[in-house]
């Protein structure tokens, strides 16, 4: 199966960039297979892995029993023995049950047994939340993750990034966390052919040039930083937009040269507040720059430290949007006419 | 109609065109079997009620029905008291009206309305109940089996004749925690009963597909734990055994595992059937079941013993559809949560 893409020169959605990556993939190397829950269902990952089983085979795209923590490891044992499998959890809540492989096993086994075990495993983590879901069904849990030495963990938020940071994840011979978000499955563009890059070298990127505020996200909130610039736009706020796209290893280099040209950064995550990934992105930025360099204090757009609810009545409200972003951008800006 | 794999260990059990009969009923039991008659109605039409609420886009919370399966959690709740202990799962309002929770506070909680069963805080797939017995249902498969086992151990702490109960399906017995949990219960010699509802599915996908028996029951005897098997759409034969296996617990004879084989006439969320989109799931087969029907049965038998005539049945209908109606108009008209909520829940406080 070596067909270029029937998919070339067309606008083609986030969902079906993911499902263009597992195409090229699995039909130019023969070590990737998939496993997870939901693969032979069109209902479970949405339009991202659609038939594949009817393409590759159902040895190749493995539908499981409700087992995270057995099919995860199962997934880093064949790691072990050379192969670059891609364990599917359809909702990150579920993947929970799978950490002990994830955290403990995967993320380890390369430095603890002296660099001779390699666990090219890609863990592939959808965050599936809104629609009144509720606390179980609803979980952001990229920080905790990022927390992690030994695990990459890559956000894509662009349509491109959704097929060429699985392609690159897949390649990579390190366990990958790779998470893709169902709010960003209708993005669409056109998709330039494959170009395999090795994932190390792949790092956060300005996607908008600016020089009044920084704007940092990554995934979803990417987008809502892309959105809240438009509007700033229309105010003549001129803001940067930059897309970390690789959370760990984290490289703050780009995000550091931005807030120092800007003097401010506001981060944007769809996780929690408290010890979250906005968090390290801050600390890891302002702890580099020359004491002075800030103009207005970093803010970051969080969720609220509360689970997600399910009533419709609470949930309004409880995601960040990018009118929030851009509110928080002009109060910066705000400040800093007030001092000057 | 789909036969069962050649392998099927539940044999007839799993075969909807047997057990299609009237169930046997006494004319003495009749008044009685008359309100659990009343019970499963309430459930069957609770369920398609809320099936309605989602078509019409007001229920936006994942709502799993469990139409079809009403047997099992009443059979079950029968012999069960307000101090024991129970735990759902994501397929819990039969569980949930079974064991004493009103259609009206079920509905508001499916729309997220203070007035609700978790305070709006849960939705159809968080639901809770304490004064009847009823300590909570989650969604995330399995997480109650142990949660349970705890139930059981605070139950011999107490030194009383609780039992503790969970409700999970088929699917959950792929988790690990279930094999662990089940071990554990025995060497502690806990009062717990596993209720297996096996439908034989687990979202999609046909147990077929996932494991090498249909039969659930096997895994009691790997953990050498007491179990029954039975035809879960017989409200009789799940309730003969839940007697059984809970009086045994109630002895300090230790845990059980109580498998009941039936089948969801819906698909795994939402109204409709999920032909399109279960693997080895066709319409034959929830036609097939229907046939099988748990609440017909007992129907049918309350009437052939001369207990109910179709006036009764009708008026008694009648009568659980005009309940449902109204717990849905004061549900519409309920109030949503404070939003205060959402901060001043996430811990309790004072100590
Ligand atoms: C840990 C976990 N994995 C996967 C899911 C997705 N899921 C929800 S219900 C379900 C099916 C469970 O099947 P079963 O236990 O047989 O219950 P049934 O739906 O048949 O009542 C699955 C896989 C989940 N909620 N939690
Ligand atoms: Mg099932």
């Amino acid at each position: 199966m070596n067909k270029p893409s029937a998919t070339a020169g067309r606008e083609i959605s986030y969902g079906e960039a993911i499902r263009e990556g597992f195409i090229h993939l699995l039909s130019r190397h023969r070590e990737v297979f998939t496993i997870g829950q939901g693969l032979w269902s069109p209902w479970y990952v949405g339009n991202s892995m659609t038939d594949l089983d009817k393409l590759f085979g159902k040895e190749r795209v493995i539908d499981t029993p409700v087992s995270e923590l057995a099919c995860t490891g199962a997934a880093v044992g064949a790691a072990l023995c050379g192969y670059r499998p891609v364990v599917i959890h359809p909702r990150m809540d579920f993947m929970v049950l799978a950490a002990d492989q994830i955290v403990n096993q995967a993320a380890k086994w390369h430095h603890m047994l002296g660099g001779q075990a390699t666990v090219p495993v890609t863990v592939r983590a959808i965050i599936n939340r809104g629609g009144e879901q509720g606390a179980q069904h609803s979980q952001a849990l990229h920080g905790w993750f990022a927390h992690i030495p030994g695990l990459r963990v890559v956000m894509p938020a662009s349509v491109a990034d959704a097929r060429d940071l699985l392609i690159a994840s897949v390649l990579c011979d390190d366990p990958v966390m790779y998470i893709d978000d169902r709010w960003l499955y209708e993005r669409r563009a056109v998709l330039p052919p494959v170009v395999e890059r090795p994932l190390a070298t792949e790092g956060p990127r300005v996607l908008r040039p600016g020089k009044d505020i920084t704007l940092v996200g990554a995934s979803y909130s990417t987008w809502l930083c892309e959105q809240a610039a438009e509007m700033l736009a229309a105010e003549d706020i001129d803001a940067e937009v930059i897309d970390v796209r690789v959370l760990n290893p984290f490289e703050p280099a780009a995000i550091l040269a931005s807030v120092s040209r800007t003097g401010r950064l506001c981060v944007v995550d769809g996780g929690w507040r408290n010890a979250g990934w906005a968090a390290e992105v801050i600390a890891s930025v302002t702890e580099a720059l020359d004491a002075g360099a800030l103009k207005a204090a970093p803010r970051r757009i969080t969720l609220p430290d509360a689970p997600a609810p399910t009533s419709k009545a609470l949930e309004q409200g409880y995601y960040p949007e990018a009118r929030h972003v851009a509110e928080a951008a002009r109060a910066m800006l705000a400040s800093r006419r007030i001092a000057s | 109609m789909a036969k069962r794999q050649p392998w099927s260990e539940l044999g007839g059990l799993a075969d909807p065109a047997r057990f299609t009969a009237p169930l046997q009923v006494a004319k003495a039991d009749g008044a009685r079997l008359c309100g659990l008659l009343r019970t499963m109605l309430v459930i069957r039409h609770t369920e398609d009620q809320i099936g309605r609420l989602v078509v019409e886009g007001l229920a936006r919370t994942p709502c799993h029905l469990g139409i079809g399966q009403e047997a099992v959690a009443v059979g079950v709740a029968t012999r069960l008291r307000a101090t024991d202990r129970v735990f759902g799962n994501h397929r819990s309002h039969s569980h949930f009206l079974a064991l004493g929770g009103t259609p009206a506070s079920l509905i508001a909680e499916v729309l997220g309305k203070a007035t609700g069963a978790s305070r709006g805080m849960g939705g159809s797939m968080h639901l809770f109940g304490r004064e009847f017995g009823f300590h909570g249902s989650v969604p995330i498969v399995g997480a109650t089996i142990p949660i349970a086992v705890g139930a059981g151990l605070a139950a011999k702490l107490d030194g009383g004749d609780s039992v503790a109960v969970a409700f999970f399906g088929d699917g959950a017995t792929e988790e690990g925690v279930f094999h662990e949990s089940m071990n554990l219960a025995v060497v502690q010699g806990l009062p717990v009963l596993f209720v297996c509802e096996n439908n034989l599915f687990s979202s999609h996908l046909d147990i077929d597909l996932r494991q090498p028996s249909d039969r659930i029951g096997r895994y009691a005897e790997a953990h050498r734990m007491r179990s029954l098997t039975v035809d879960g759409n017989d409200l009789l034969a799940v309730e003969s055994a839940t007697t059984a296996l809970v009086d045994a617990a109630r002895r300090g004879e230790g845990p059980a595992l109580l498998e009941a084989v039936t089948y969801r006439f819906r698909g795994h969320v939402g109204p409709n059937e999920d032909i399109d989109v279960g693997v080895h799931r066709r319409m034959e087969d929830v036609e097939a079941w229907r046939h099988r029907c748990p609440i017909r049965r007992l129907q049918d038998g309350l009437v052939a013993a001369g207990v109910l005539s179709a006036d009764d049945l009708a008026s008694m209908e009648k009568d659980v559809l005009a309940g449902i109606a109204e717990a849905v108009a004061n549900a519409r008209r309920a109030a949503y949560p404070d939003p205060s909520a959402l901060h001043q829940l996430v811990y309790a406080g004072q100590r």
